[in-house]
């Protein structure tokens, strides 16, 4: 499913409404998330899942093939954490519990 | 650092369309349930400049309880993967990751 056909699905659900409108909903929910996250800010979404970003500290690596060391600066990285309804939702509704890894 | 929640899409939503606020928390909430329903059926999700969301199998495997030691199975289950999109990871290192570090 790509954006487009959501739009589409959620279309069909909500026959009152302008097919624009929606796609704007669409767009709106995504971009807020986007922002909160650039923002440095948690998302939460209880039963779905929540997005946070983390730290990676900047560190020495290697180029695998010549060997050479570089810098690898600082960075940020968004991070998505499964919420417990849907986690047992994909799990035919079982516990299968938490074990990210 | 501030959390967001539904009530804050939903109140976004409601400025941006001009729909109820009842209305606009009903269309949030269906958002995310379109695209669980589709990560239930198997079917990948992807928003563009945001990220995807796949299902992915994970097959038994041995673990331990961390607390007593005690080995025990870890059952095979579906694990739900984001991978967010190269344009949301630019977009958060732009503004996070600003400064130059020394």
């Amino acid at each position: 499913m790509v954006k487009s056909e959501l739009i589409a699905r959620l279309a069909e659900r909500n026959p009152h409404l302008y097919q624009r409108d929606i796609e704007r909903i669409v767009t709106t929910v995504f971009e807020q998330i986007s922002g909160a996250l650039a923002r440095g800010d948690r998302v939460e979404l209880r039963g779905f899942g929540a997005y946070s970003v983390k730290r990676r500290a900047s560190r020495q690596a290697r180029n695998p093939r010549t060997g050479e060391a570089v810098h690898v600066s600082e960075k940020h990285v968004p991070f998505f954490k499964t919420g417990k309804e849907l986690r047992q939702r994909l799990n035919g509704g079982t516990d299968v519990g938490d074990s990210e890894d | 650092m501030g959390t967001m929640t539904r009530a804050d899409l939903a109140e976004a939503v409601y400025e941006e369309v001009g729909l109820s606020r009842n209305e606009s928390a009903e269309l949030v909430e269906s958002v995310f349930q379109e695209i669980g329903e589709g990560l239930v059926r198997g079917e990948q999700v992807k928003i563009s400049s945001f990220g995807s969301f796949y299902v992915r199998d994970k097959s038994q495997r041995m673990g331990r309880n961390p607390k007593t030691g005690v080995e025990v199975p870890i059952l095979p289950r579906r694990v739900l993967v984001f991978r967010p999109s190269h344009v949301l990871k630019d977009r958060i290192n732009r503004s996070l990751s600003a400064k130059p570090s020394a």
